[in-house]
């Protein structure tokens, strides 16, 4: 006899950032149509992530489980949240004017926005593997509409079509992978998992088998979402072909909420997914360093050769993806995690900011016509925009991981947490990378300051264009300087409570 | 060591005036402040010089622990201060800094270069972020505060060669880039490694912990955590100093830079990689010390007579004068790894030395370089004759780096010779080959002096150059000055580093036996 749960039992206030940005939305998927200037529709989506950032201050830090633990609202729940707003408030900001006058405004580009951007929240407070795929349908299928989101151009319906066709895929490896884990532990609950996991180990089981086969899934079904080594192939493609707001929005939000997924899953399920007795290395570690280590060097070598900025910084953001794929990979040592996923959060948000920033740049530069994304297009920049091209320089010294910006915050946290854990190998192929990373970002620096050119005239540069960009500058270099602001924010980020306990 | 005050002591002062002068210099327009641009950079530079002289007032030499300490914290979660505070060897080279940074601004004021590239804001304002970030160099006394100034004094120089370099410099930005990047991050897991093992990034209590045994990093032979630790920062240090071989960024960086690149470049970041062997490599790893001690000091007469050598085969002077750092630094570096408190303090010493004299040859290459717009030795000669003055400055600076008895170079050479001869792990061959070194820089030295500025004045464009300008003059005196100051009166200098070497000396004895302190 099933019960019908108490109302008052269900804590829904803790649900509340993201049940209130997706149900908003579908209001405003019907207001829309009687909204004749879209900048309206614009603000109002405005208006709908601004008051889901409010409610998310006031669950910040006294949220728990809710919805009979299918979510959970918790500090790391909380600050994804912020991470995820201010990625899909400023990417807003990025596309008013850019919609205009590639001539794609359209209303529902703004409601799809919000719909994706209100899967990541999902995602980010998901306590039950259910809810994860359910938050990343909500959070992926938008996303392939909006990267086909410029009709008549072939390599915008390219990349809408390739984005869909893997994601889909990749959804599939993810729910096979659910269920097999569901075979294995008979729930699918994280912290019940967790529980049941330990039994299977100790008990040597075949369900360790299963279990173990399942894991492998839902890593590769979470590392597409992420693009990391090997799944990282449609990238640069689909970051080249999508319109550049909407591959600002990916590169950052979809990265965010995939993070959010694999370190829940990861760390809250199955850190003591140990294959023998006494160890105390979970079995995925391995995996997860090796995949880290890989993409950080494809992702960063490839870079090199690119000449499209857009395509660079696709395989710069997978490259990123290996930086934060150590910090999962140290969760995996018992008594880092929380530190490790402290590291991951910093980054994350150091990465928002530096890559919205940047891609705000591009943006500014890309003309009507999708061209002027070369990275010839950014000789003399200096003397034509010099600010532009000082903000872009320090984006890039970010993405480097130069210190004062909130890029070397987010590295030093996770190199770190990486050494606590004792990788000592993947922290070194981690920096030397990221020295190689400094080759292809210093370009564009060379590009702007160093060589001698009529600079464009960055016609792109409007007026909200440029607020996003000042505050993804501010963003990123307050991080630098005063990385306290943040580390606060997650100091308690207990997301491996029982870990620590053991 | 001194109660740390949260009040604002003259260290953070110091440090923080450049900083100053660059939000200021950020309100200015280019186009038509350019003169009032120029005279506060200048301005800003010399209060931070007077700002070091007070700092040098009030310092007690007798002291040979941490002075005009602040401290406040930036990320206690992680153990991570702001933390500054200067010893001896600190405020030398922070004295040094600041003494520099006037000069190199004072010749850029009429710099051809310069002018052609235009951007004259910028140009000072990277200035003066490099002066910031240098001196945060050297009073840095928590790790990750250190590698931040480290690491920030990368990109201004990178701008500094790349944007007013000669033909070259994008190769050579880069590369200086990228090279010393390279060496620094290794040094960073290093540090964070040393972080997470100690609790907490002050290098004091780090310091503290290695001398009572709390704090251990596990060491048995050349391959062992401590050793590669040692490593870390030793390869970071090495790329900067430039050890050989890890050398090759330098000349081309040189040769590229702009006159006050290359006078900043020599005369104190090649410093930050000396001083930071002797400021955490010694300390915090006293038997890898030891134990490495004679490959890294052979390395460092290798690099002597390599640097020598090849600076002999040099046709362009501005790469013959970039060669002979790598040679005059192998000095420093042998100083510091003969383990003892007169090997320490010649390396000081000749730190100071080499930042005057080489930095006063880059001025010289400069100025002749304004005049006839080459570098090649060929292109001179007889240039005494055209211009006496200049002649004469120029011999006393070319002897001050040859090492002449009772001019500047000779007291720092002499007593890194005398360290490493009495030193417990080097000893008489390595001397053997060092002296070899100082004889090969007479012969570079004098070759060039001869071919520039002796005999026929024959070549007609060298017959009517300019004379000094008042400003050259100006920047040419106090070099002059500090040649002759230490040269005849080194005692000032030895002074004020002799407690501290003594005491790091000292505290590292206690650890290791074969280090013995041995005071002159």
């Amino acid at each position: 006899m099933i019960q019908a749960p108490n109302i008052a039992d269900l804590n829904l206030e803790y649900t509340l950032p993201a049940a209130f940005l997706a149900i908003y939305t579908c209001f405003l998927l019907m207001a829309d149509l009687f909204i004749q200037r879209k900048t309206v529709t614009a603000w109002l989506a405005l208006g709908g992530l601004g008051v889901s950032f409010v409610f998310n201050l006031f669950v910040f830090n006294q949220g728990g489980e809710a919805l009979e633990g299918l979510f959970i609202a918790d500090q790391f729940t909380g600050f994804l949240n912020i991470i995820i707003l201010v990625t899909a408030i400023l990417t807003v900001f990025l596309s008013i004017d850019y919609l205009k006058r590639t001539q794609i405004e359209r209303g529902e580009f703004y409601i799809l926005l919000l719909f994706s951007t209100a899967g990541m929240m999902f995602m980010a407070s998901a306590n039950d593997l259910i809810v994860v795929f359910a938050a990343l349908e909500l959070l992926s299928i938008p996303l392939y509409i909006m990267a086909a989101f410029r009709p008549n151009d072939v390599k915008s319906e390219e990349s809408g079509m390739k984005y869909f066709v893997l994601g889909a895929f990749a959804s599939a490896f993810f729910l096979y992978g659910a269920a097999l884990v569901y075979g294995a532990t008979g729930t699918t609950r994280l912290p019940e998992i967790f529980q049941a996991v330990e039994g299977i180990v100790t008990n040597d089981s075949s369900s360790v088998f299963l279990l173990l086969v399942g894991t492998a899934l839902l890593i590769v079904g979470l590392g597409f979402k992420v693009a990391v080594v090997p799944f990282h192939m449609w990238t640069p493609d689909v970051y080249e072909g999508s319109p550049t707001p909407v591959t600002a929005f990916m590169s950052v939000g979809a990265k965010a909420g995939g993070f959010a997924a694999l370190l829940r899953v990861m760390v809250v399920a199955l850190p003591t997914f140990f294959l023998n007795q006494g160890d105390t290395t979970t079995a995925w570690q391995t995996v997860v360093w090796i995949i880290a280590a890989l993409t950080m060097i494809v992702g960063n070598f490839v870079a090199i050769s690119q000449t499209n900025i857009k395509r660079m910084l696709a395989y710069s953001s997978i490259a990123h993806a290996g930086y934060i794929l150590m910090a999962v990979a140290a969760a995996g040592t018992a008594g880092v995690a929380n530190a490790a996923a402290q590291g991951a959060l910093i980054y994350l948000l150091a990465y928002a900011f530096t890559n919205l920033g940047a891609f705000g740049v591009v943006l500014a530069l890309e003309k009507n016509d999708g061209t002027g994304t070369n990275l010839d297009d950014f000789v003399g920049l200096s003397k034509s925009k010099p600010l532009l091209a000082a903000m872009m320089a320090i984006f890039m010294f970010s993405l480097a991981g130069i210190p004062l910006t909130g890029g070397f915050t987010g590295k030093w946290l996770i190199f770190q947490a990486t050494l606590d854990a004792g990788l000592v190998p993947l922290a070194i192929i981690g920096v030397l990378t990221s020295v190689v990373s400094a080759f292809y970002y210093v370009r564009i620096i060379v590009n702007m300051y160093l060589r001698d050119g009529d600079g464009s005239s960055a016609d792109g540069a409007t007026p909200y264009v440029t607020y996003a960009i000042y505050a993804a500058f501010a963003g990123t270099v307050i991080l630098g300087i005063f990385p306290v602001l943040a580390t606060n924010l997650t100091d308690t980020v207990t997301i491996a409570a029982s870990v620590i306990a053991r | 060591m001194e109660p740390v005050s949260s009040s604002l002591s003259l260290t953070t002062i110091t440090l923080f005036l450049p900083m100053v002068g660059l939000t200021i210099l950020m309100f200015m327009r280019e186009d038509t402040q350019k003169e009032a641009i120029q005279w506060t950079a200048f301005g800003f530079s010399i209060a931070t010089f007077i700002a070091s002289l007070l700092m040098w007032a009030t310092f007690d030499t007798a002291n040979g622990g941490l002075q005009m300490a602040q401290r406040f914290d930036w990320l206690p979660t992680y153990g991570i201060s702001y933390y500054v505070a200067v010893d001896g060897l600190a405020m030398l080279l922070v004295l040094l800094s600041t003494f520099t940074m006037p000069l190199a601004i004072l010749i850029s004021f009429r710099a051809h270069i310069i002018e052609e590239r235009g951007r004259v804001k910028l140009y000072y304002m990277f200035m003066l972020l490099l002066e910031w970030a240098m001196i945060g160099v050297f009073v840095a006394q928590d790790l990750v505060t250190f590698y931040i100034f480290w690491e920030v004094t990368l990109v201004p120089m990178y701008f500094l060669i790349g944007i007013w370099g000669s033909e070259n410099r994008v190769y050579a930005a880069v590369k200086f880039f990228l090279y010393t990047m390279a060496g620094s991050i290794l040094m960073l897991l290093a540090i964070l490694f040393v972080g997470n093992e100690a609790g907490t990034f002050a290098l004091p209590e780090i310091v503290a912990g290695v001398q009572s045994g709390a704090i251990v990093f596990p060491f048995d032979g050349v391959f062992s955590t401590q050793s590669f630790l040692f490593l870390g920062f030793l390869i970071a240090f090495a790329i900067k100093v430039p050890l050989w071989p890890f050398h090759s960024w330098l000349p081309d960086a040189h040769v590229q830079a702009p006159t006050s690149g290359s006078v900043i470049l020599a005369a104190v970041l090649l410093k930050m990689g000396a001083y930071g062997m002797i400021r955490f490599c010694l300390p915090l790893f006293p038997q890898a010390s030891v134990d490495w001690a004679p490959i890294v000091a052979g390395l460092a007469v290798i690099g002597i007579i390599y640097g020598a050598w090849v600076s002999y085969a040099q046709t362009d002077i501005k790469k013959l004068v970039a060669y002979s750092s790598v040679s005059h630094m192998g000095f420093v570096v042998l100083g510091i790894f003969a383990l003892n408190a007169q090997g320490l303090q010649g390396a000081a010493i000749q730190m100071v030395n080499h930042g005057i004299s080489t930095g006063g040859l880059f001025l010289l290459v400069g100025m002749l370089y304004e005049r006839r717009h080459t570098k090649a030795m060929s292109a001179y000669g007889g240039i005494w004759k055209a211009m006496p003055l200049f002649g004469g400055i120029s011999l006393v600076i070319t002897l001050s780096s040859m090492g002449l008895p009772g001019l500047n170079g000779f007291v720092g050479e002499f007593t890194i010779l005398l360290g490493s001869m009495g030193s417990q792990v080097l000893g008489f061959f390595f001397t053997m080959f060092a002296t070899l070194g100082v004889i090969l820089a007479a012969v570079y030295m004098l070759y060039m002096f001869q071919k520039v500025y002796m005999g026929e004045l024959d070549k007609p464009e060298n017959m009517n150059l300019p004379k000094l300008h008042w400003h050259e003059i100006a920047v040419l005196i106090p070099i002059l000055i500090m040649i002759f100051w230490i040269g005849l009166q080194p005692g000032v200098f030895f002074s004020l580093l002799d407690s501290s070497t003594s005491k790091l000396i000292a505290d590292m004895g206690q650890i290791v036996p074969q280090i013995v302190a041995q005071l002159p």
